[in-house]
């Protein structure tokens, strides 16, 4: 599950959202929507464990799986490979299955730096799966990727679910899973300061 | 787990492995193959210095491989992904120093024979180099790790690594040339003992770099 309460977060010296609160059981999906900038990624990290908050707490319960623009895939090796070290350390059963839901068996050979955005996305999908964890935090999952695969994601998300995963997803793109609740991040953003007027005495 | 991780640690830098360059111990051998040249054919001079120079081709390749020993792997997000199977952060780096080392310590040593030859060195000197090297290039790696990982986040890092590693390095210079001055092993313990501390200090410090990097 995810958890958050009161949970405040900045990027350097700005205060990016304070007072957000979430909880996300087993089989619950949420879609975390805010312009750029507004504290998504941020939210998405702090919720890993990978960054600190500023106040407030948030985490997750459980093993998280994390989805962002890095996929940790070493560029030079065949995506086979690259794959395979993954799978071997989160001791993935269905390799193959895994491959061929994410349309990836023809590409194994080819080094992952030369596959193209969208095939990218789909070999970090193919990491993600593998896992198996509890916890899906998603950053984007759905930019670069065609139509095809946009309803491919959307349907790894809704079984992941199913089987009592939780997932936030954080998108600019609309999400088609059932039950899905929606976060706005900008519900939380803090008050812009009053300029030039002289803050009122409390 | 740990094995796996150093598998593929390995695979990254060792010369051999398929993955990587064998472009350190090749630098060393070469600079070892200039000195005769810019000297000229002195035997005497070139067995007397051939050994100092041994060290500071040695010293200078380890700065070679420091560009991608940490900052490649910031970027590509795998440490994050560690983080989140549960690997402290600590233990990744003790493996990433452990492959480094293997990547450039056996193979400087064993290129230090075609290099003791080049300069014509004599038995007893190369056999001083020899434990020196096997001494001195775990500290090198140790020194090199906690300066990648410290210049992960700068632009430049690659370059200022280079520049840091440098008056580091020096107490394992010092201590391992001088052996060879004065013909006697015993200043090589201090050599050992410094590259031990490191050794011990440069998981920690490396690991609390790249989380302060996150």
């Amino acid at each position: 599950m995810i958890l958050a309460k009161g949970l405040a977060c900045r990027r350097g010296d700005r205060l990016l959202f304070r007072g957000l609160s979430l909880e996300l059981r087993a089989g619950e999906v949420c879609h975390l929507t805010g312009s750029n900038g507004a504290g998504k990624t941020t939210l998405i990290r702090t919720l890993a464990g990978l960054a600190e908050g500023y106040a407030g707490i948030g985490g997750c319960e459980g093993t998280v799986g994390l989805l962002d623009d890095r996929i940790a895939l070493d560029p030079e090796a065949p995506l086979g490979r690259a794959l395979d070290f993954w799978f071997a350390l989160d001791a993935a059963a269905d390799r193959a299955g895994v491959l061929e839901r994410l349309r990836l068996t023809a590409l194994t050979e080819v080094p992952v730096r030369y596959l193209s955005t969208g095939q990218t996305k789909r070999a970090g999908l193919a990491r993600l799966m593998g896992q198996g964890a509890a916890v899906w935090l998603l950053d984007e999952p759905l930019s670069g990727l065609d139509t095809a695969s946009q309803a491919l994601v959307s349907e790894l998300v809704a079984e992941h679910c199913a089987a009592g995963g939780t997932a936030l997803i954080a998108s600019h793109q609309p999400i088609d899973v059932p039950g899905l609740r929606t976060l706005a991040i900008e519900d939380y953003a803090p008050a812009p300061l009053a300029s030039g007027e002289p803050e009122a005495a409390a | 787990m740990i094995a796996r991780l150093l598998k593929r640690d390995l695979a990254l830098f060792f010369p051999f492995a398929g993955g990587g360059a064998a472009l350190p111990v090749v630098f060393f051998v070469a600079v070892a193959m200039l000195y005769p040249f810019a000297v000229g054919p002195d035997a005497p001079l070139l067995a007397r210095t051939g050994g100092g120079v041994i060290w500071i081709a040695a010293l200078l390749a380890a700065i070679l491989p420091l560009d991608r020993l940490v900052a490649r792997d910031i970027a590509l997000g795998h440490f994050d992904q560690l983080r989140l199977r549960g690997l402290a952060e600590e233990a990744v780096m003790a493996v990433r120093l452990l492959a480094h080392w293997f990547s450039f310590g056996p193979p400087l040593i064993f290129a230090a024979f075609p290099a003791a030859a080049l300069l014509g060195l004599n038995g007893p000197t190369l056999h001083l180099v020899l434990l020196g090297l096997a001494a001195g290039t775990p500290g090198l790696a140790a020194i090199g790790l906690m300066i990648a990982a410290l210049t992960a986040s700068l632009r430049a890092g690659a370059a200022l690594s280079g520049l840091l590693l440098i008056p580091l390095a020096l107490p394992i210079l010092i201590f391992g040339a001088g052996a060879l001055a004065r013909q006697d092993s015993t200043s090589l313990g201090f050599v050992a003992a410094i590259s031990l501390g490191l050794v011990a200090i440069a998981p920690f410090a490396a690991g609390a770099a790249i989380r302060a990097v996150r």
